[in-house]
């Protein structure tokens, strides 16, 4: 490191802060708020002439701004959260932040359409749940006791948002999160975001996925009332049994530690990629090996908009194993 | 003085796949603020008056006419140009006596008042020529308000509609011109056109002791005004077409046919001169079709002064879904407006039936007509139709055609045809 990235100041290699702004500089996090998408600086149709609300010129055409999509990459893992190409807005937040020489922690939650505001339900919620497991792999405390905190803090920001007079439409919004230390990923979700984990090999931990959805048709697959096949062609395959926000009471997340005994990646996402690619299988065959993590992301982002993209597309990659000094 | 400019727009920005048309209701409202009306040199006001031979039947026409010229000249202000036309076959100045315009003081008040006063009924009607004439002294006016009132009684005989259409093809936009047509012996559909080109009203005066009240709110409306020469911009992506751009309120006046092109994608339509007031118009673009998920803007709208400064903006969008509660819900603007256009067109289209003796046409068009004024709050035009046929229900708009009607309540009800009513705003 030899620039703090904050105020662009020479920093030592050895400094944890910097002597120009005090920043922080063990400790890098997506921005409060979510990552900026930047304008494209030409349109589709090839006019360069974009007005300042974002518009084309020449065709007309909306150009991504904001939160249409968004990137953001720190060592060892990269994000990307896409408005894909059928609803008018993207719900979906994603944050993650590193610790010098403790670990990474992500976050992924997926705003619930039926709900009002629920973009601003899951940026809150991500943003809450990344100070609190940031701090905890700052501190070096439990990650899985983290992983609870993060998600009882999530469902507060995102419950504040909530007028009073309209609790039916509560801004509300599913979690997942990945935390990885020296001792593992540990993994919490609340609704139906996934986690996965993809081996490099797969020899000794296989690939899988991590998480179970909390949705109704998930839960009658448990129950033995419907077959996997049967609830996949379900309408009720996508209600959220439990998600965060004004209205889901008290939340606490399913949590699951995974020690991977070889390299791999561990992949957080909302439906808008799973809906294409929902086994590990699908994933394992897409994904490029020995990618960079944004590469990896934007290529599974690439394949779920290339299928249609009928909903917000976020994806998480994390790598796992490999390098110590992380 | 500087009017402010507020550009509003209304719509239902959701469409369905493959949908192209784009409509939008777009609300102008300039204020004058705290400031005085615009300084008297910028503006000047031509009076055309028709002296042709059938004003002198009934005698009491061409004096209510005379009454109501003198009544206007004395609602000038000091400082104001201004002139009286003669129209006959021919135009003739009346004052001042040569080619040109005077500038309103006790002095050349007196002295028009007393021209007027002295005019005499004679000879044919020619429109073109008056506007021809008062075209030719309003050049003359360095200020960016000119006005002029057209009064006329009878129809353009004495000149062909193709030399009138012409005559105002080449004055257009140069001048705003209201018409009157006194007694019940003229066209609506020729001064409704005249009132068009010329970005005026028009209204029938069926008695004429009622010209001098209307002369003097005419003159005091024009007085009022602030800016003149306004236009509206209309910039459309590549591929689109404007499929209309129409005046709706406060009255109906499609406005699609007087664009300019002004650059690329965009053109100007005249919106005429601007007080203290607001008026809608409704905007449909023909765009083409984009994905689900993709927002466009499909439309941007821009209020500029003669000399090109920007007074407002808006913005017509276009957001394709396949989620169909958004894409079908109903913009109250663009429906009530659609309606009053459709209703305007009803009694147009009803009277010219009744006038050609389709009764079946016009009982279908004017019910049609009443079922509208009905459900939409249009009492004043709702009260102007029972006057020409008997309503059974207003609901659905079952009506019989009364057997007799007056002339001036057709007239009437065919002049305000186009008077739609304001949408209401929760």
């Amino acid at each position: 490191m030899t620039n703090c990235p904050e105020c662009d100041a020479p920093v030592g290699a050895q400094d944890r802060f910097c002597e120009e702004c005090g920043r922080n500089l063990l400790v890098r996090t997506t921005p409060v708020g979510g990552p900026d998408g930047s304008a494209a600086a030409q349109c589709a149709c090839g006019s360069e002439d974009i007005d300042s609300d974002g518009f084309c010129e020449l065709c007309g055409r909306s150009q991504p701004t904001g939160r249409d999509r968004m990137e953001f990459v720190l060592p060892t893992l990269a994000g990307i959260s896409d408005r894909g190409r059928r609803r008018a807005r993207n719900e979906d937040s994603m944050a993650f932040g590193q610790v010098h020489a403790r670990g990474v922690a992500a976050i992924v939650c997926d705003g619930v359409a039926s709900s009002e505001r629920s973009d601003e339900a899951s940026q809150a919620a991500v943003d809450a749940a990344n100070a609190v497991l940031v701090d905890a792999l700052v501190e070096g405390s439990d990650p899985e006791r983290a992983t609870v905190l993060a998600v009882a803090s999530a469902n507060r920001a995102a419950g504040e948002l909530a007028r009073p007079e309209a609790p039916d439409v509560a801004p509300s919004c599913t979690y997942v999160s990945a935390m990885r230390t020296e001792s593992g990923v540990v993994v919490g979700w609340v609704g139906d975001s996934r986690a996965y984990w993809l081996a490099d090999d797969g020899a000794k931990t296989p690939s899988r996925r991590l998480t179970k959805d909390d949705t109704w048709a998930a839960q009658l697959v448990a129950d033995g009332v419907l077959t996997e096949a049967e609830a996949v062609n379900d309408r009720r395959s996508h209600v959220l049994s439990r998600w965060l926000g004004g209205d889901s009471g008290q939340v606490s997340p399913h949590v699951v530690t995974l020690v991977p005994e070889e390299t791999g990646i561990v992949l957080l996402c909302s439906d808008g990629l799973w809906n294409y690619l929902p086994e590990v299988e699908d994933l394992d065959a897409v994904r490029p090996r020995g990618a960079a993590p944004l590469e990896v992301a934007r290529h599974l982002v690439d394949t779920a908009l290339e299928a249609g993209g009928h909903d917000n597309i976020t994806v998480v990659v994390i790598e796992v194993g490999g390098a110590d000094d992380r | 003085m500087t009017a402010e400019f507020a550009v509003e727009v209304f719509q239902n920005e959701y469409l369905p796949e493959g949908a192209r048309e784009v409509d939008a209701i777009v609300t102008v409202s300039a204020s004058g603020g705290s400031s005085a009306p615009v300084s008297s040199t910028d503006v000047a006001q031509v009076i055309i008056v028709d002296c042709s031979g059938s004003m002198r039947y009934p005698p009491a026409k061409l004096n209510a006419a005379k009454h109501a010229t003198v009544t206007a000249i004395d609602a000038l202000r000091d400082g104001v140009s201004f002139a009286v036309v003669e129209g006959t076959d021919t135009a003739r100045m009346v004052y001042p006596r040569e080619e040109g315009l005077a500038v309103v003081n006790d002095r050349t008040r007196l002295e028009a008042k007393r021209l007027v006063r002295g005019l005499t009924a004679d000879g044919g009607t020619a429109m073109g020529r008056w506007l021809t004439l008062a075209d030719r002294v309003l050049a003359r006016h360095r200020g960016g308000l000119k006005h002029a009132i057209l009064l006329t009684d009878g129809q353009n005989q004495h000149e062909t509609p193709a030399q009138l259409s012409r005559t105002l093809a080449s004055v257009s936009g140069r001048f705003t011109c209201d018409c009157r047509g006194v007694g019940t012996d003229w066209q609506v559909e020729e001064l409704r056109k005249v009132a068009e080109a010329m970005l005026g009203s028009v209204d029938i005066v069926a008695d004429p002791q009622g010209l001098a009240d209307d002369f003097r709110a005419m003159t005091a409306t024009a007085m009022g005004k602030a800016v003149g020469g306004v236009s509206l911009r209309l910039w459309t992506p590549e591929g689109a077409t404007v499929a209309f751009v129409k005046q709706v309120s406060p009255t109906v006046l499609d406005l699609t046919d007087r664009r300019t092109e002004s650059g690329p994608r965009t053109g100007d339509y005249p919106i005429g001169a601007w007080g203290s007031e607001s008026r809608d118009y409704h905007v449909c673009v023909r765009v083409k079709a984009a994905g689900v998920g993709d927002r466009m803007l499909a439309g941007r709208v821009s209020l500029l002064t003669s000399t090109g400064d920007v007074l407002g903006q808006g913005r017509v969008l276009a957001v394709w879904t396949d989620d169909s509660a958004l894409s079908t819900r109903i913009n109250r603007e663009v429906a009530h407006y659609t309606g009053q256009a459709e209703l305007a067109e009803a009694i147009q289209d009803g009277l010219e039936a009744r006038k050609s003796g389709d009764v079946e046409t016009a009982t279908a068009k004017l019910g049609r007509a009443v079922a509208l004024a009905t459900s939409s709050g249009n009492t004043d035009t709702a009260k102007l139709l029972a006057k020409v046929v008997d309503v059974v229900d207003p609901v659905t708009g079952t009506v019989k055609l009364r057997p007799k009607v007056e002339d001036a309540d057709e007239m009437t009800l065919d002049t305000r045809s186009t008077v739609t009513k304001r949408v209401g705003r929760p």
